[in-house]
């Protein structure tokens, strides 16, 4: 589960290669691959690090209210393989 | 009506694209998701199914400065992984040189080998290296079944090398099997082997590629055994398939992965001399894009050459595109279509459905010869494993 209030970042040794559909990530520690799905989802992981929260990087990005519950699954997803992580 | 009205008309976007992701693999990337690299057709085993036909080291192999070359290109392309192998890689004398450089330069390595080379000092040199994964072959879950393919001795030394592996405390390495006709009734045994050792387990699909033209009309599964081996890959998800099973979505739920070929759109092969062809399983003229070695590199190759722009077309009409299965299969492999004489609009051989048979009578009745291997680097001389009374499949069609 992805707290809205808590900061977050890309974990150490995970790549972003951006894509027309969103961009591949891929952790050279678990040597796993993944899909972000939206160019949208790829800026917000990319400015995680930079916000106190999820909540002010969803602002910052200016993604909508409403399609924060499909974005927060997206991070959910993302933590449970390892790319990101409460930082 | 004006715009702040409109924009509470249009639906919230979600956080994936409304295209699915298959379809947009289907029109290719500008850099491969990984690619297989046979650094070497030089092999000390002769197995019957061999997708390369490997035995020999041909002469022209890329040399270290120019396979450095290669991994600087696709650190530039952030191609994130490549899948080497053979051959037998681990014959080159700068293999791990090779690794090294690659690891460097941020281009993780998984690495398939029959174990014979892996003794407690190669063991504990690979678990000190970073990004890296091992797979080790068998084809058999005792020497009885996986020497008759791979020949005498091939098992124990891959038991040895899982041994030292362990010993050495590696980490999670990887089992790889090719399913036949003859180990399907043994999964739950590879899976207890893989378990043993703490190992993750992949099963992936026979081809009738390589020195499998010979040997895929007596080893690849019954349909029977292809329902077998989709209840029980859906039943363990953590088992790895490469994505190879697609086709047995066709008889229900999808299998993990990407259920789509993606030959020429997110995946390729190099060959140990520079040659880029489709996938791994088409080592065939008729699938050789080009070489690394000419001016652009693999890059051109990858983004400009005709057979792979033909490959991200949408798919021409077919058997396949009008039946109800088709957006679970998509209408199967490539390579299995082309090797058994098929055209690439035809079901695929092992078509769960039986869609395949058919054309496979009509190929037998006309006596359609299959297409013959442009590249054998099999050993004169070196008997090749013959598990069964092999018959001859190049005239004849079963």
């Amino acid at each position: 589960m992805i707290d809205l209030e808590a900061r977050y970042q890309i974990s150490p040794n995970v790549s972003l290669r951006p894509e027309r559909f969103g961009a591949l990530a891929y952790s050279f520690d678990t040597r796993k691959l993944s899909f972000l799905k939206h160019p949208d989802l790829v800026r917000v992981v990319e400015s995680l690090k930079d916000h106190e929260s999820v909540r002010l990087a969803f602002e910052a990005v200016g993604v909508d209210e409403a399609r924060w519950p499909s974005f927060l699954n997206a991070l959910a997803t993302l933590e449970t393989s390892e790319m990101i992580r409460a930082a | 009506m004006p715009p702040e009205q409109l924009v509470h008309k249009i639906p919230a976007q979600p956080a994936a694209a409304t295209r699915p992701l298959v379809e947009e693999f289907k029109f290719g990337l500008d850099a491969p998701i990984c690619l297989t690299w046979e650094l070497t057709y030089a092999c000390n085993l002769s197995c019957v199914h061999c997708l390369s036909s490997s035995g020999r080291r041909d002469p022209r192999e890329l040399t270290t400065e120019e396979c450095f070359r290669v991994i600087d290109e696709l650190e530039r392309l952030q191609v994130f992984y490549v899948n080497i192998g053979g051959g037998e890689p681990m014959l080159r004398a700068d293999f791990f040189e090779i690794l090294e450089y690659a690891a460097a330069h941020n281009v993780g390595v998984k690495f398939s080998t029959n174990g014979t080379f892996i003794d407690a000092a190669a063991a504990r040199r690979l678990a000190s290296m970073d990004y890296l994964d091992i797979q080790i072959s068998i084809d058999g879950a005792d020497a009885q079944v996986n020497d008759l393919v791979r020949g005498e001795g091939s098992f124990a030394a891959a038991r040895a090398a899982m041994d030292h592996l362990a010993a050495a405390d590696f980490g999670p390495f990887k089992i790889s099997l090719v399913v036949t006709r003859h180990n399907v009734s043994q999964l739950d045994e590879f899976k207890e082997i893989a378990d043993s050792y703490g190992a993750q387990l992949r099963v992936t699909r026979l081809r009738p590629s390589g020195r499998g033209v010979d040997s895929w009309a007596e080893l690849h599964p019954t349909q029977a055994q292809q329902r077998e081996l989709y209840y029980w890959l859906l039943d363990r998800p953590t088992v790895l398939t490469g994505d190879s099973f697609f086709h047995l979505s066709a008889l229900g739920d999808a299998l993990p992965g990407l259920n789509l070929c993606g030959a020429g759109r997110v995946v390729c092969l190099i060959d140990p001399v520079g040659d880029v062809y489709a996938c791994p399983f088409v080592i065939h003229d008729e699938f050789l894009a080009g070489n690394i070695r000419n001016e652009g590199g693999f890059t051109k190759v990858w983004r400009e050459s005709d057979l792979f722009l033909s490959l991200r077309e949408p798919e021409s009409e077919g058997a396949c595109t009008s039946c109800g299965s088709y957006d679970a299969c998509q209408g199967g492999c490539m390579a299995s279509k082309f090797f058994v004489g098929l055209e690439l609009t035809d079901p695929d051989p092992e078509c769960v459905l039986g869609n395949a048979e058919p054309y496979l009578a009509a190929l037998a009745t006309a006596g359609t010869a299959v297409p013959s291997s442009t590249a054998d680097h099999s050993r004169p001389g070196v008997p090749v494993p013959s598990p069964v009374t092999l018959r001859p499949t190049r005239r004849q069609r079963v």
